[in-house]
């Protein structure tokens, strides 16, 4: 399938009085995409996706939606769609009536109408609610209204707003694999803006992570997680262990990475193509930390895709959190400093393997760790 | 202060005692005194004898005193859709401005509270008057026109001033004025409540402005619009003040003939059963109301 380009955010940049919202920001954005904005609150995601629908106008910049520029377009001319956060579900409107809103005030005649507003209703699984007052929804069927009403009117784009933050977590998880699925069988291109990097790499199929207005990183959600460009991105899209240091060789099939935060140097299998003795940062994930048992005469456990001594560190075990599926170690190394290793609990008695206040070897493999530059 | 309402019946009471004392002995024991004259006739120049007589009211019902309560109601209802379409654009300004400019706006609706409504009325006579602002600015526009024409042949003669006070007119344009800030701030609390994404919704799914304010605002302003209209029709019903100075003669208000029973006429028990036949009224124009709007929501729901 070729890429084609829909949406394309071209250096916007958007000033509230002196502050900046949005900072120079440029992105292309697929036909049948289901693209995340994510970013913590603040970042300016959310004032990118207003722009796009049109309840801001951008200070420098253009958008362009098909190739053609929107920038002066009113917001009831666009070929977009919006969920809002809050739903906007009008009160004083049956569930059907809300769904028909938009087609309503485009001129849609009766049947026609009737007929398209059963099936979105069909579409989201409230078949039989149209006559409903929103007052008799909970907040799930309210946000399925709110989806219904948008899709009803077949947008280029459909934006969707924090769309799960109101409601409980049981749902949420469930309302993330029902808006894949949606996604998948409208066809319409979907931006969700979402401060839950659960969430985002659940249903994205890519990225664009933002702080400070600016635009971070824009990658898939395996990507983002796997090779972050930025201590922000390695920090902010799951856990990690972030260690300060600076790079003692690098060559191009692999580079030494020399730390005080750790007792053992870094030894990478590929290259980092920085300057050398300059400053890195180790990331290292904790689902890629081993532990082996320590003490009594045992040997430190030998890495056959490093160097002797690199990648290994000794440490003590000082808490430990069980949570079914996995448990969660917190090791403490040489200086105090903790290091977090995360173990799945293979067999039914795997969790009794590793307790606390146990000295332990941790361990990880050349291609593990992330080295950042920035 | 966490425990329930119920468990401080006692501390509710007490406080209750001095509000509820002041309404019986100032508000409800002189009212059902006035009650009471309306069933009676005077038997002296200061004596009143209350007898259960009917003759009080049967004199009130006679079209030359019916016209005028109706003339009132009308005076009113014209006074509040006035406000209305005057109150609703300021209201929407008010709500949708920056907190800062709100905060000034919203003290120039209150600014007149500050002063005495019999100074403001006069102020009012002062612009409405034959020589008043209002008359000699357009006096001066005339002659310039006229002036201006004469240079083709064609002078527009003399001007000829705009009766704008002592009439009907007058009444109206100064229960408008007076009422507006009772109009304004019951809108600009519903508007204000209003859930901002909604009307973000409407432009979103393809709605103009004019349709987001028809389908959506005014719907959702409603109960705005009910309170706002009830506390300006109510006030300018039984209206004194501005009738007695801006009114002339055919522009007598309910208000003003009570007025005249209680002093010039001296025939108390015919001013209060006036007075009451006014509340009545009032009274059944809410309820007919009330009923109206509760069967038109539950027709809806």
């Amino acid at each position: 399938m070729t890429a084609k380009t829909i949406i394309r955010f071209e250096n916007i940049t958007k000033r509230f009085g002196k502050v900046i919202a949005v900072d120079d920001v440029s992105l292309s954005i697929n036909e049948g995409e289901f693209f995340a904005l994510l970013g913590p609150s603040g970042c300016g995601k959310t004032t990118l996706l207003r722009m796009l629908a049109g309840f801001e106008t951008p200070t420098e910049g253009r958008i362009l939606i098909d190739g053609q520029d929107i920038s002066r377009i009113p917001p009831n001319k666009r070929p977009v769609n919006m969920v809002f956060q809050s739903y906007a579900v009008f009160p004083h409107m049956s569930v059907a009536d809300n769904v028909g809103y938009g087609l309503l005030v485009d001129g849609v005649a009766r049947p026609e109408r009737d007929r398209r507003v059963e099936e979105a209703l069909a579409l989201v699984k409230l078949d039989g609610y149209g006559a409903r007052k929103p007052d008799q929804l909970s907040g799930g069927q309210r946000q399925r209204v709110a989806l219904a009403r948008a899709l009803v009117k077949r947008p280029r784009v459909l934006l969707l707003d924090e769309p799960l933050s109101a409601l409980d977590a049981k749902l949420r998880e469930a309302m993330r694999s029902e808006l894949a699925q949606l996604q998948d069988k409208v066809g319409i291109t979907f931006i969700i803006v979402t401060h839950d990097q659960d969430e985002a790499l659940a249903m994205a199929s890519r990225c664009a992570v933002m702080n400070r207005g600016l635009l971070q990183q824009v990658a898939t959600p395996s990507d983002l997680y796997e090779f972050p460009n930025s201590r922000f991105v390695a920090d902010f899209i799951g856990q990690v262990n972030m260690f300060e240091g600076r790079l003692a060789v690098d060559e191009p099939d692999r580079a030494v990475v020399q730390t005080t935060e750790l007792p053992a140097p870094v030894y990478l299998d590929h290259g980092v193509s920085g300057a050398r003795d300059a400053t890195v940062w180790v990331a290292l994930r904790p689902e890629k930390i081993e532990l082996h048992k320590r003490g009594e005469g045992r040997a430190p456990p030998t890495m056959d895709d490093a160097p002797a001594d690199h990648n290994v560190v000794p440490g003590m075990i000082k808490h430990l959190t069980y949570l079914g599926s996995e448990s969660v170690y917190d090791v403490e190394i040489a200086g105090g400093r903790m290091v977090r290793a995360l173990r799945t609990n293979l067999t039914r008695w795997d969790q009794e393997d590793f307790t606390w206040d146990e000295p332990v070897w941790l361990s990880w493999h050349a291609c593990s760790p992330a080295v950042l530059l920035s | 202060m966490d425990e329930s309402w119920e468990k401080a019946k006692a501390v509710f009471a007490t406080l209750g005692v001095a509000p509820v004392a002041w309404l019986v002995g100032f508000f409800l024991l002189p009212l059902a005194i006035i009650w009471g004259y309306s069933f009676g006739e005077n038997s002296s120049l200061t004596e009143i004898s209350v007898n259960g007589t009917l003759s009080n009211y049967v004199h009130a019902i006679k079209p030359l005193y019916l016209g005028i309560i109706l003339k009132s109601f009308w005076f009113a209802a014209l006074t509040t859709v006035l406000c209305l379409i005057v109150g609703f654009p300021v209201a929407i300004a008010i709500t949708f401005a920056s907190p800062r400019t709100k905060g000034w706006l919203l003290m120039l609706i209150m600014l007149p509270f500050w002063t005495n409504l019999l100074i403001r009325t006069y102020a009012l006579m002062a612009v409405l008057r034959t020589e008043g602002y209002v008359n000699t600015g357009l006096g001066v526009v005339w002659s310039a026109l006229s002036h201006l024409l004469a240079l083709f042949g064609h002078p527009l003669g003399p001007f000829h001033p705009l009766d704008l006070l002592y009439n009907n007119f007058a009444v109206v344009f100064g229960l408008v004025y007076v009422q507006l800030p009772f109009m304004v701030l019951p809108l600009y609390a519903a508007l204000d409540r209003l859930d901002r994404s909604l009307i973000e919704a409407s432009l979103d799914l393809g709605a103009g402005q004019l349709t987001t304010f028809r389908r959506v605002v005014v719907p959702l302003a409603i109960p705005g619009i009910i309170s706002g209209a009830l506390v300006t029709l109510i006030p300018s019903i039984g209206a004194y003040l501005t009738p007695d100075l801006l009114g002339g003669p055919s522009s007598l208000m309910i208000a003003n003939v009570i007025e005249r029973q209680f002093k010039t006429a001296n025939d108390w028990p015919f001013g209060a059963a006036l007075s009451f036949l006014l509340m009545y009224m009032t009274f059944l124009a809410i309820a007919v109301q009330a009923i109206v709007t509760r069967n038109r929501t539950r027709r809806r729901g």
